[in-house]
């Protein structure tokens, strides 16, 4: 077996829905991420902690004290930047910086090494941003997220500054999401569900999994008479992308965090659109010691008709996970 | 994405102000996956068995603080959390007879990083409470 170093953890991203619906509170979320032994947290304020950015010391106390009390650690806080906040223009420069100052400082507060930068953020942020993370010791990860990819120029660009900032303090943290080597089952079936043409969704899935021309598929299904959902769906798929998990070693110096997106856990602990097999063997000759935090995304495409079973799907990301890391298949 | 959930169950209601029937409302939870500040909530279109009552005109209530459509475009602050029930008032002098009505919403939102503002629906048949 192989000795590795890499952790386990969630993004309660995962359980939006139960949150939405009030199903499960925030302590609920943390309680169930310690019994599946996946420890490393990971939030997004402006889903689960209402009041953000204006929190109380007794939120921050009370967030110590679950943390204390389900043994688990905060690793990462999800950040936004709403850069049309103000109706008819875009936030300036010192808007952009203020308002990522403030993400910093709640990632302090909640005891967190890093925080999830919106790959929106320009380059020229991080930058200015990097002394205020350098001040409170959090790393700004910017996060690698489909159609983005390793060499996509504006990544190119963030690769830059990362590498001029020679303190560590910015760096990537990619979404498994970019890995997507079968096109995602629960998301074709949706289109299915809403009257797409079961011949074309056959075409367009084939496209994609075969690495077909992607880019023409919109006017291609357009000119064989799609209708609405047809297109919707040639589109979309043009949004996802099928990068070698390999890629990740070059970059591994500046890796410090994993999004470890996924659609469908199937009962036997396989997520078929994506290889965490090819992945995690990537990691591990990469040298990874960071955390995996599951990052389930399937209750979008499932809500219109199913029960939403955040918690299980988890559970069963977490069992591959578990396996994969200890090289037990 | 929460777009089924937009028009919240047993909440129809007619709003009754010195004893008069000024109008209706209901409850609505934000259909983004996260709360926005409400300068980024773009108003709400309502329509009732086919009549349409334009977001301008539409009253939105957060934890009881009333906004209209211009006081919401301007505050910074006060956001609509994620999963948090708001109410939505509709003008309407007498307001709604009794019974089930059809109802429709299509909730605006300015969300930074998509190219449109994020238009989304729900319809579904309340019957008003009394």
């Amino acid at each position: 077996m192989a000795v590795n170093d890499i952790k386990r953890g969630v993004s309660l991203y995962s359980f939006q829905e139960e949150y939405y619906l009030r199903k499960m509170s925030l302590e609920d979320c943390i309680a169930q991420c310690a019994e599946f032994g996946a420890y490393g947290i990971e939030t997004i304020a402006e889903q689960m902690m209402p009041g953000f950015p204006a929190l109380s010391d007794d939120f921050y106390e009370q967030w110590h004290g679950w943390m204390k009390k389900y043994k688990t650690v905060p690793t990462c806080h999800d950040m936004f930047l709403d850069t049309k906040r103000v109706k008819g223009r875009l936030l300036n420069d010192e808007e952009m910086v203020a308002s990522l100052a403030r993400d910093i400082k709640h990632a302090s507060r909640l005891g967190c090494f890093c925080i999830r930068i919106l790959v929106i953020t320009p380059p020229h942020i991080m930058e200015l941003c990097a002394p205020i993370a350098e001040e409170y010791g959090v790393k700004l990860l910017l996060e690698i997220h489909s159609p983005w990819h390793f060499t996509h120029e504006w990544i190119v660009k963030h690769i830059e500054v990362m590498e001029r900032t020679k303190s560590g303090i910015l760096g990537l943290m990619p979404d498994l999401g970019i890995f997507v080597h079968t096109f995602p089952s629960v998301i074709y079936k949706r289109s299915l569900r809403n009257g797409a043409t079961p011949a074309l969704v056959k075409e367009i899935i084939a496209t994609y999994d075969d690495h077909g021309d992607v880019a023409g598929l919109p006017a291609l299904i357009e000119s064989k008479g799609g209708n609405k959902e047809d297109v919707g769906l040639a589109r979309n798929v043009g949004h996802y992308c099928d990068v070698d998990p390999r890629k990740m070693i070059n970059y591994m110096p500046l890796i410090h965090h994993i999004h470890g997106k996924f659609y469908e856990m199937t009962e036997d602990y396989r997520e078929p659109s994506i290889p965490y097999d090819q992945i995690i063997a990537a990691l591990k000759d990469g040298d990874y010691k960071g955390y995996i935090s599951s990052e389930y995304e399937g209750n979008r495409h499932i809500q219109d008709a199913f029960e939403v079973d955040s918690v299980e799907q988890v559970r069963r990301h977490q069992v591959m996970l578990q396996r994969l890391i200890d090289g037990i298949n | 994405m929460f777009d089924k959930y937009l028009i919240c169950e047993d909440s129809l209601r007619n709003v009754v102000e010195d004893g008069i029937v000024i109008g209706f409302e209901l409850e609505v939870r934000i259909t983004s996956y996260r709360g926005l500040a409400l300068s980024m909530v773009e108003g709400f279109d309502v329509t009732v068995d086919g009549e349409s009552f334009p977001r301008e005109a539409n009253i939105f209530l957060v934890r009881g603080r009333p906004f209209n459509f211009t006081e919401m475009e301007t505050e910074y602050e006060v956001r609509w959390e994620m999963g948090e029930k708001a109410i939505l008032r509709v003008p309407k002098a007498g307001g709604l007879p009794a019974g089930p009505h059809k109802i429709g919403v299509v909730e605006y939102l300015r969300i930074s990083y998509a190219p449109v503002i994020s238009e989304a629906a729900d319809n579904k048949l309340l019957e008003l409470l009394t």
